[in-house]
């Protein structure tokens, strides 16, 4: 008999990152019981470190905005693949969302006229971004996680790590773990379930993301039978710092071009002119990443393989205000002083397009009880994310979420997860724990040699054979991470995470490379050398499932916008 | 980076696959605290050799230990951008986030330890859950009713409450806090008084927390040393621009017998006294 402890809930939430907790809200306010978990304390997710700001058409700054042109720049950056209902929802609702937040208690940046203030980014036709200084994710995670402990109705069980995901006869309803701090199994016990565990940037050597972010809820949700779509999208953003090498791809806000900065190549020359002439700086994410790229590659970048951003022409008072972040970020990692010097940068990975598929109305997945939310979830973004629609998603879609999980379990009866079930997945999380004391392989050797390969052979410009190679290496380490085990107890024991993360960072990547080798053509984010143009017949979207052990791959069309909609964009271009 | 567990030359380690940067490199020598509660044999400080390289930062040459060398070794992070802030720690008897000091800033052997102000959970890990129950106690933003939407409010206004809300609660202003430290008090600590200024100097908020600080939360136990503003990774001036206006608000809201005096003359109390009961009714 194994021993472990029991959680019931109506509700159980993936994540305590901005999704998580205002989904959260919902729940509660419905009456209902809701247990949230999280890898890290809670107020430390992901959300913390987003910088730049909350898109909404408050038309605050620029008196011609609306949720029509937010609709239409939103479908345009992800070139015409991603879900126009989920693109008209969030345009649409983005606003209020943010009012919202303020009446919680956040303080916005204001303007001179004591509104909220907005800034520009790139690919939004106006000023649009909603933000307090650089640290718009601080200000939103703190807010929600004041409403959450100030309401009484929730269980916050936070460094709590979820194994894997239960069904019973078709349907979500349970749930194993262990807690870091007590060392303890956990079952849950559930009506529905809410995946909101972000991303998985870190299956990347170089990125801007936690630590924690390694895809878990996406792979739990594709072992229990859930659709991943679009996950050949990955989106490189164009800054990130590349020295010292301990914070290399730690993010540098797009704030900076937002706010005046420029990018020089080493030979002096502000070379986002020649490569847009237009948009300049504050183009599309994946042209400005792809600029620096070759910029890089043809020798005109630093010794540290960067390029330079300068923002000093703006002044120290108002660098220092407006990017207090950057200011310090640099300082005190890098010694330098971007109100004096410029800084180095060079592109990282930051967040991933694809994930579990969701109808727009809903956040739910195709497997009953299961919805999913932000980064976890996909559609919204197509094959590229706009600067400021990923916290308007947090909320927007958050809340989406928590109002149907809340409808779904309250019209639906609890039913218990299989106890053989339970009892056979915490035997194998135990499995991982030997008593030898020469381990076969370390999990973190996986890992690394994970994330080498994935940031050599996928990564901003990708071809077949690097692709091939990469999918070859991943079925390597997958025979090779059988043999994984660590020493010790279950307590805060950071190799047997290592161990859980491993296996749902491998089944992630291999849907990233699956998909990236699918898709033969260059759109948004995914540009292949061997197939360089945009083509008519991959309007389609790339779905990923479950077949055994293996990865099956289809394609859907994407849904066709009415027309009231289509009228409002820029028909798409084909050479 | 190579680590080397100090007490057995033969453990081997990995070095990472490749060099990036053209740093030197050099070893340096880590004593990081061991103790497992749950056994009772006390706790030791353990050495590690760690090769490290230009710019590393001591959370480095911990979260490789606990991956390469000994994943028994508890310890708690997340960003490693000091934006997170977990994994506060003693870093040779400072109150520190590993992720924020430079190795190279440091001379001599590094010493790491946890916060000694919180129970320990396992090597440098603390149980910090105490602080989200005094955040429960603390009376959240409470508006004025009835306000015109969308609300405004002057950035002068703003920008007051905005520095206390940069804080990161990684609980190292509460570490170094003597009052805390070593004396029994009732003193909810800097990181309590720092959040109650940020919802205090919210310009639309209608509360006055000062009271409640002083008559629940001991602040009048703090003498003010700024020992809390000293550590603060976010350069909040705690004592300064928190501690000092909400105990001088305290002082002329309820205990100067002259705005007493005036205030039941008037019956008006100036605008943040207005609902000094509420403040305590949610306790």
């Amino acid at each position: 008999m194994v021993e472990y402890d029991r959680v019931e809930t109506d509700v159980l939430i993936i994540g305590m990152g901005g999704a998580g907790l205002r989904a959260a809200i919902e729940i509660i306010g419905r009456g209902l019981r809701v247990a949230l978990v999280s890898k890290s304390l809670l107020g430390k997710a992901h959300t913390v470190m987003a910088e730049g700001g909350i898109a909404a058409s408050v038309a605050n700054v620029d008196s011609k905005d609306n949720w029509q042109v937010h609709f239409s720049d939103t479908v345009a950056e992800g070139v015409y693949i991603g879900d126009y209902r989920m693109a008209e929802i969030l345009a649409k609702e983005a606003p209020e969302r943010v009012y919202e937040l303020e009446r919680y208690g956040a303080l916005f940046d204001r303007t001179p006229e004591g509104k909220i203030m907005q800034r520009a980014f790139g690919g939004h036709t106006y000023r649009r971004l909603c933000h307090v200084g650089d640290k718009t994710g601080l200000e939103m995670i703190r807010t929600l996680e004041d409403k959450i402990l100030h309401t009484g109705n929730s269980r916050l069980l936070d460094e709590t790590v979820i194994t894997k995901l239960l069904k019973r006869d078709g349907r979500m309803c349970g749930a194993v773990g262990f807690s870091l701090r007590s060392g303890r199994f956990i079952t849950f016990e559930y009506k529905a379930v809410i995946i909101a565990t972000g991303g998985l940037g870190r299956i990347y050597k170089v990125t801007s993301n936690s630590h924690e972010t390694t895809g878990d809820g996406i792979a739990m949700a594709f072992e229990a039978g859930a659709e991943l779509r679009d996950m050949e999208m990955v989106q490189f953003h164009p800054t990130g710092m590349v020295y010292p090498p301990g914070v290399k791809g730690l993010l540098v806000t797009e704030g900076v071009r937002g706010e005046g900065g420029m990018l020089f190549n080493t030979k002096g020359e502000r070379f986002m002119l020649r490569y847009s002439p237009e948009k300049k700086d504050l183009d599309a994410r994946d042209v400005v990443a792809r600029a620096i790229y070759h910029e890089i590659q043809n020798g005109n970048g630093t010794e540290h393989g960067g390029v330079y951003l300068d923002i000093t022409h703006k002044g120290a008072a108002f660098i220092r205000k407006k990017l207090p972040g950057m200011y310090d970020q640099f300082k005190e990692f890098a010694g330098v002083d971007i109100t004096k010097e410029k800084m180095e940068v060079a592109p990282t990975v930051h967040y991933f397009m694809g994930g579990i598929k969701v109808n727009p109305e809903t956040a739910g997945a195709n497997v009953d009880g299961l919805f999913a939310v932000g980064e976890a979830a996909s559609g919204l973004h197509g094959a590229n994310r706009l600067g400021g629609n990923s916290l308007a998603d947090l909320l927007v879609f958050g809340m989406r979420a928590g109002i149907s999980a809340a409808k779904y379990a309250a019209a639906t009866n609890a039913i218990k997860p299989d106890s053989a079930e339970v009892e056979a997945e915490i035997s194998r999380v135990n499995s991982f724990i030997s008593g030898s004391a020469t381990p076969a392989a370390n999990p973190y050797e996986i890992i690394d040699s994970l994330r080498d390969v994935m940031s050599e052979k996928v990564g901003i410009i990708r071809n077949e054979r690097d692709l091939g190679e990469a999918l070859r290496v991943i079925g390597e380490l997958k025979q090779k991470s059988k043999g994984v085990s660590v020493k010790g107890p279950v307590r805060f024991n950071q190799g047997l995470l290592g161990c859980i993360e491993m296996e749902k960072m491998l089944t992630v990547a291999e849907c990233v490379v699956r998909s990236a080798l699918y898709r033969k053509e260059s759109r948004g984010a995914h540009t292949r050398s061997d197939f360089p143009k945009k083509l008519k017949e991959w309007k389609i979207n790339i779905i990923c499932t479950r077949s055994g052990g293996s990865v099956d791959l289809s394609t859907e069309p994407v849904p066709e916008m009415p027309e009231e909609l289509s009228s409002l964009i820029k028909p798409e271009v084909y050479e | 980076m190579n680590a080397t567990n100090a007490d057995s030359n033969d453990a081997k380690a990995h070095a990472p696959a490749k060099s990036e940067g053209k740093g030197k490199r050099n070893t340096r020598k880590f004593k990081v605290y061991r103790e497992d509660p749950s056994d009772g044999k006390g706790g030791e400080y353990q050495e590690f050799n760690v090769e490290v390289e230009i710019g590393m930062v001591v959370l480095d040459a911990i979260t490789y230990i606990s991956q390469r060398v000994d994943p028994t070794l508890a310890v708690r992070w997340n960003c490693k951008a000091a934006r997170c802030g977990s994994c506060a720690a003693e870093i040779n008897g400072v109150p520190k986030l590993m992720c924020k000091t430079r190795v190279d800033t440091i001379e001599g052997t590094i010493t790491v330890g946890p916060m000694r102000a919180f129970p320990l959970v396992k090597d440098l890990v603390t149980d910090v859950s105490s602080n989200y129950e005094t955040e429960k106690l603390m009376p959240e933003f409470t508006p004025k009713e009835g306000m015109a939407v969308p609300w405004k409010m002057s950035e002068m206004d703003v920008t007051r409450s905005q520095e206390f809300r940069k804080c990161i609660e990684c609980f190292l202003c509460q570490d170094v806090c003597h009052v805390i430290r070593d004396h029994n008090t009732n003193y909810v600590g800097p990181r309590h008084v720092v959040k109650a200024a940020s919802l205090d100097m919210h310009p639309l908020d209608t509360l006055d927390r000062s009271k409640l600080l002083t008559e629940d939360d001991g602040l009048g136990y703090c003498n003010v040393t700024k020992c809390c503003q000293e550590v603060c990774p976010e350069h909040i001036r705690i004592t300064d621009n928190a501690i000092i206006p909400e105990k001088e608000r305290a002082a002329d809201n309820f205990y100067d017998p002259l705005v007493r005096l005036f205030r039941k003359v008037s019956r008006s109390g100036g605008a943040r006294g207005n609902n000094n009961g509420n403040s305590n009714g949610k306790r």
